[in-house]
């Protein structure tokens, strides 16, 4: 686009969005629309494919971990080297490829400019870059698995030495594809998130203050704000470690004597990484929850008919949630080593966060409260969210609070705890959002008796994964266990009963796994098959469910962009006609006919 | 409807498995029955917590379920309302806090009097290290590890000469008196995991760890090692024997000193060649990646591998004798087992240990 | 309306109704989008500043001798600064000449500042100083590398600004990015000036 200087100050003139329609670049041929497209909505398409193409094959991986846990020695192929690649692959990709990506990436370009008012991002061409770089980081780590000694096995954290040390799988190859990998996935969302911050802050449409933004909008604004302040961290630690392997640096290394050999290492520090790593590693919890805080506060409210509870205490929420999170990271290091002092401070910034996530989940439920509550396939996902959340969040001050957490790290509660706030929780908000939006992206509806069964196997099955799951931890099992049972037998304060759970949970993961196949299949039928969704099939206040024609097409709002006269969440306010009143009904015209 | 009665049964149904649940905290065998107390006020509180916001959430799916004839209440805020939820909250989080950090506090206070036990890790075996008689460890460092000196003491240190240095499988402690359990690594991160004692943490290479206990109840207890370390990270065991003073320094006695490893050949080990090999077997570590029972390991099984043909990584095969074992053994990479990865160390041993060793493999 | 009046409004009883602007900042937004870059940059800086401190903290860190060179080499990208915003501002005053000297002489010095830098690097090695030697030779080898990467990518802008001051006969169009370029050497010219410091002091 063409950067040009616009005089701004015209107060009886506003310029609707940075980007007018006759400024957009359009397109001539087939692949410059939907390969090498510009516009935010195929990016955003792009972005979710792959995602869940990856997520897909993380899928795979837990299911194998799981066999192993489950049925332990009876898959052969499974080695002890497998398995830590398998779950470090599997955590990687998770948390990384398949959850960042798809709530900022994916989420994040459909639908700020839809709900903001404006016809793209401000910068399409760097966006469109930001997904081929993002594309390419996902090959690199990938190509891992072909190379010789395979994938990294050092766990998600990475945690120096035994990251680039040969007692660990992919020590050589590995390990620098990840690193560069990451690297590359920095850069890359380095330039979409600028172009979603940036959006936000100056491309709304006329009337939209930041007040009336809908709260999926400030959540996927400051999960940005958080991401592009927290990939920094990651990127610094994954040259220096890269220098420490490649060149022989002793940034992370100290003196060591590995397998015997002494190496040329002196003097450095592996709890330095752990800093920097959690330092980019707490945020990034927020990176993929704060999304889906926003996402659920829009679906309860859409779906109870009922105005979001509190708009302005949630907003704050977000905000205060997103800047603490910069100041708890050593909450996962309390037994790393590290003055042991820190432990005061960390714990009760920790246990602080839990005051603002309260107050969400208050609103969520209070939103609820006299409302008029329709249980439709995403409301169903929203609730399940707010239940598994409420659980997570509370195992969180488990390990937030410094001594109850020294029993606990590294055990299966911790793996029960993440999963349940960082793996389950925003699952099954990206599933509500994709049953809520999905006939906005393709016009139709997805069809609603495989959206339900998808629903109860996936909620049930998961919290029938996670929560006995920490009573192992309680018990003291050790997570990033290849088995139980070593040199030593089986300790003997694990009874033969704990294998019988974790076959037992085993068999849900295979069963919750299995049924994914339902969704996928229900979004490839259904965008032929499905029912025709029409505008606006909720019934929603928001800009997206306002455009003429659906799916959006280019520069999304037809010939004139929107102005908006009110917040997102005026649902069943007295007096008016309907039970909704879109943003872009002026004042005193509630009463007529909506649209 | 449906909803309402699964979010409930769920609740009920989480509860009652904390009650009946057969899997909950190991007996405890250390001081530190307030960590105990510290988790069972954070569970009082969040089951609260979980408890009753869940059934509120069932009851509201329930009572507010869609009607078309009814339109939802219209209330955007209630100040009063939230300002008694998050005074609220922030007593629940105080009152689980305050007791948290008061333990803390207790945690990394080192009593004056705490005896000290060296915890030493590589990868994947562990082995340990007492003061000795003067109660001062000698100062250490990586340069002086060789196979001779495993633990690498500094050799002119004085206060080295008498700790006692125990490469087994086991070590012990005496009951009733608080120690102070120092952690050192050789190689990558590990910690030092029991879970009966409650306590933990890392060993971090390039730096001593500590945290301290008073062992309460005797008994034989697995350590573990809770941060991962490569292939073998669920391998690396050992263990603790918690016992009464004098059993303890009667045990402590029959340990050798840094001086006498260093001078006389000790005859650490006794027994039958193939028992004095498994004795052998076990204070060098093999265990960590060689299982005795057919078990996959980081390494290929010790179990009927004498006359076993082995694959190579090369393509070629081998049958197994003496003379590969021994070359397994001093010179591991020489040749690799198809599938296994080149990390076993080389072990430098005299001929009578290799021997006591290829006695123990061929046994097996 | 700014910020903070924005935030505090009751959204859903004040302003119903049309509010005028809802830009968030007032200035364009390339230079906006500029401004969130630079944030992103100094915190990247100031992690690798961050993890240069604790680590100095260790007992094997010694002190790397700086070259006389990076003398010259800071006037030398002090000189590239003023010289773009010397073409900033001629663009404001509607200069061509003033522009193009500007642009010119600017993207001189940066080069120059990247071979002086590499000279310096020389001169370490040829003293036995390596990437590998002791954590403060990493650091400086790995900021030196990161600050000229920055640089490096401002050139891509440059040569964009030069061949858009060519194209085009007015030269009001090519003032915004004139000024994006002056304001992103002046902040690298700080982070170098901050790096700089932190050699000399430690
Ligand atoms: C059906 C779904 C899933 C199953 C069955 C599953 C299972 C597992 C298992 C068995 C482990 C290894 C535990 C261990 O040995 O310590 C693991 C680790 C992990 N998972 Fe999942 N997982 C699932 C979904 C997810 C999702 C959606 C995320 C995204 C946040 C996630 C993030 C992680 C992380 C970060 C780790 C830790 C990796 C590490 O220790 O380095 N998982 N998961
Ligand atoms: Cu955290
Ligand atoms: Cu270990």
């Amino acid at each position: 686009m063409a950067i040009t200087d616009v005089a701004h100050d015209a107060v009886d003139y506003v310029r609707p969005a940075e980007v007018a329609e006759e400024e957009l670049y359009h397109p001539k041929t087939w692949l410059g629309k939907y390969v090498f497209s510009q516009d935010a909505k195929i990016i955003a398409l792009q972005y979710s494919m792959t995602a869940m193409a990856v997520g897909l094959i993380a899928l795979v991986l837990s299911v194998l971990m799981r066999l192993q846990l489950g049925f332990p020695g009876v898959f052969s192929f499974i080695t002890p080297d497998a398995y830590i690649q398998f779950v470090t692959m599997h955590g990687m990709i998770m948390v990384i490829y398949l959850l960042t990506a798809l709530f900022l990436g994916g989420f994040g370009n459909y639908l700020i400019p839809l709900m903001v008012g404006a016809r793209d991002m401000v910068f399409p061409y760097v966006n469109m870059i930001s997904y081929w770089i993002y594309l390419f980081a996902v090959i690199l780590l990938l190509a891992s698995f072909f190379v010789p000694g395979g994938p990294t096995g050092a766990g998600w954290t990475l945690y120096p030495p035994q990251t680039i040390l040969p007692g660990t799988p992919g020590a050589d190859w590995g390990i620098l594809l990840m690193l560069v990998s990451l690297a590359f996935f920095v850069i890359g969302f380095t330039m979409g998130g600028l172009n979603y911050v940036v959006t936000v802050l100056q491309a709304r449409t006329r009337g939209m203050t930041l007040m009336r933004m809908p709260l999926t909008v400030w959540g996927i604004f400051t999960a940005t704000v958080l991401a592009l302040f927290a990939f920094p961290a990651l990127f610094v630690a994954a040259i220096m470690m890269t220098l420490d392997s490649v060149i022989g640096t002793s940034f992370f290394m100290p003196a060591i004597v590995s397998m015997g050999q002494t190496l040329d290492y002196s003097g450095g520090s592996p709890v330095l990484f752990q800093h920097l790593f959690w330092f980019f590693g707490h945020p990034e919890v927020y990176i993929v929850a704060l999304p889906a805080f926003g996402i659920i506060s829009e679906l309860i409210s859409v779906h109870a008919r009922k105005n979001i509870f509190g708009y302005r205490l949630m907003v704050w929420a977000i905000v205060v949630i997103g800047g603490l999170s910069f100041i708890v990271w050593a909450h996962h290091m309390y037994v790393s080593g590290m003055n042991p002092y820190f432990g005061f401070f960390f714990a009760t910034t920790t246990l602080i966060i839990a005051v603002p996530t309260a107050i969400k989940v208050y609103n969520w439920v209070l939103t609820l409260w006299r409302g008029n509550i329709k249980l439709t396939v995403p409301m169903l996902f929203a609730i399940g969210f707010v239940f598994t959340f409420i659980n997570g969040g509370l195992t969180g001050i488990f390990l937030g609070n410094v001594i109850v957490d020294v029993p606990l790290s590294d055990t299966y509660f911790v793996v029960a705890h993440f999963h349940m706030v960082m793996a389950v929780s925003p699952v099954l908000a990206v599933f509500g959002a994709v049953y809520h939006w999905y006939p906005k992206i393709t016009g139709r509806m997805l069809h609603e008796g495989m959206g339900k069964f998808h629903f109860w196997v996936t909620f049930v099955g998961l919290y029938c994964i996670y929560y006995p799951m920490h009573y192992l931890g309680i018990m003291g099992v050790p997570r990033r266990y290849y088995a139980n049972e070593g040199s030593t037998g089986l300790p003997d304060w694990i009874p033969e009963s704990a294998q019988v759970l974790n076959a037992g949970i085993s068999i849900a993961a295979i069963v919750v796994a299995s049924v994914q196949l339902v969704f996928l299949y229900n979004l490839a039928v259904s965008t032929t098959r499905g029912k025709r969704a029409g505008d606006n099939p909720w019934g929603a206040t928001t800009l997206e469910w306002q455009t003429s024609t659906t799916p959006p097409t280019h520069g999304n709002f037809g010939k004139e962009l929107p102005s908006v006269y009110r917040w997102a969440y005026d649902y069943s306010v007295p007096g008016a006609k309907d039970d909704f009143i879109p943003q872009n009904v002026p004042a005193g015209q509630e009463t007529g006919d909506a649209r | 409807m449906v909803l309402a009665i699964i979010l409930v049964l769920l609740v009920i149904g989480s509860v009652l498995f904390h009650f009946l649940s057969p899997w909950y905290l190991t007996p405890i065998a250390s001081n530190w029955g307030f960590i105990d107390d510290t988790l069972t006020i954070t569970f009082i509180v969040c089951g609260f917590v979980f408890v009753v916001i869940n059934l509120f959430l069932a009851y509201c799916v329930y009572r507010f379920r869609y009607s078309k004839d009814r339109r939802a209440e219209y209330e955007p805020e209630n100040k009063r309302l939230e300002w008694w939820l998050t005074a609220f909250t922030t007593v629940g989080v105080v009152a689980m806090l305050a007791p948290g950090l008061f333990v803390w506090a207790k945690y990394v206070d080192v009593p004056e009097e705490a005896s000290l036990v060296e915890a030493v890790g590589k990868q994947w075996s562990w082995s340990y290290r007492y003061p000795g008689e003067d109660g001062i460890l000698g100062t250490v460092d990586v340069r002086h590890i060789d196979a001779k000196n495993p633990f690498g003491m500094n050799p002119d240190d004085p206060n080295g000469q008498d700790d006692v240095l125990v490469s087994g499988s086991e070590f012990h402690l005496p009951l009733g008196d608080p120690v102070k359990v120092l952690l050192r690594s050789k190689d990558v991160l590990h910690d030092f995991y029991v879970p009966q004692i409650r306590a933990k943490m890392d060993l971090v290479p390039g730096m001593i760890t500590y945290f301290w206990f008073t062992p309460t109840l005797a008994g034989t207890y697995d350590v573990l090692c809770a941060e991962l370390c490569g292939s073998g990270h669920y391998n690396m065991r050992s263990r603790m024997v918690l016992e009464d003073e004098a059993d303890f320094r009667a045990w402590l006695a029959t340990q050798p000193t840094f001086a006498d490893t260093q001078t006389v050949q000790v005859a650490t080990v006794s027994g039958s060649p193939e028992e004095q090999g498994r004795q052998i077997a076990e204070s060098q570590g093999c265990m960590g990646c060689h299982s005795i029972d057919g078990s996959p390991g980081v390494g290929p099984t010790w179990k009927e591998l004498a006359g076993r043909t082995e694959e190579l990584a090369d393509g070629s095969a081998v049958i197994v004798d003496d003379a590969y074992l021994v070359e397994s053994i001093v010179a591991p990479n020489a040749t690799i087992v198809a599938g296994y990865p080149p990390i076993m160390p080389a072990y430098q041993l005299d001929d009578a240990q290799l021997a006591a060793l290829i006695a123990y493999l061929n046994s097996l | 309306m700014n910020f903070r009046d924005q935030l505090s409004v009751k959204p859903w009883v004040a302003q119903r109704g049309l509010v005028p602007s809802s830009r968030g900042f007032s200035a364009a937004t390339p230079k906006v989008t500029l401004g969130v870059f630079l944030c992103i940059a100094s915190v990247l800086f100031g992690l690798f500043i961050a993890a240069y401190f604790i680590r100095m903290g260790y007992a094997d860190w010694q002190s790397i001798p700086v070259p006389a060179l990076l003398w010259l080499n800071t006037v030398i990208l002090i000189a590239s600064s003023i010289a773009l915003q010397w073409a900033s501002v001629s663009a404001r005053r509607e200069n061509p000449e003033g522009v193009k000297l500007g642009l010119y002489v600017g993207g001189g010095c940066t080069l120059v500042f990247f071979v002086g830098q590499w000279l310096a690097w020389q001169q370490l090695q040829e003293l036995g100083y390596f990437v590998y030697s002791n954590p403060s030779n990493g650091f400086f080898y790995m900021l030196t590398t990161v600050h000229a990467l920055h640089l490096f990518g401002g050139l891509v802008a440059w040569v964009r600004a030069t061949s858009r001051v060519h194209r085009s006969k007015e030269i009001a169009l090519s003032r915004m990015i004139l000024e994006l370029c002056a304001i992103y050497w002046h902040f690298l010219l700080l982070v170098w000036l901050v790096l700089f410091g932190l050699l000399l002091a430690t």
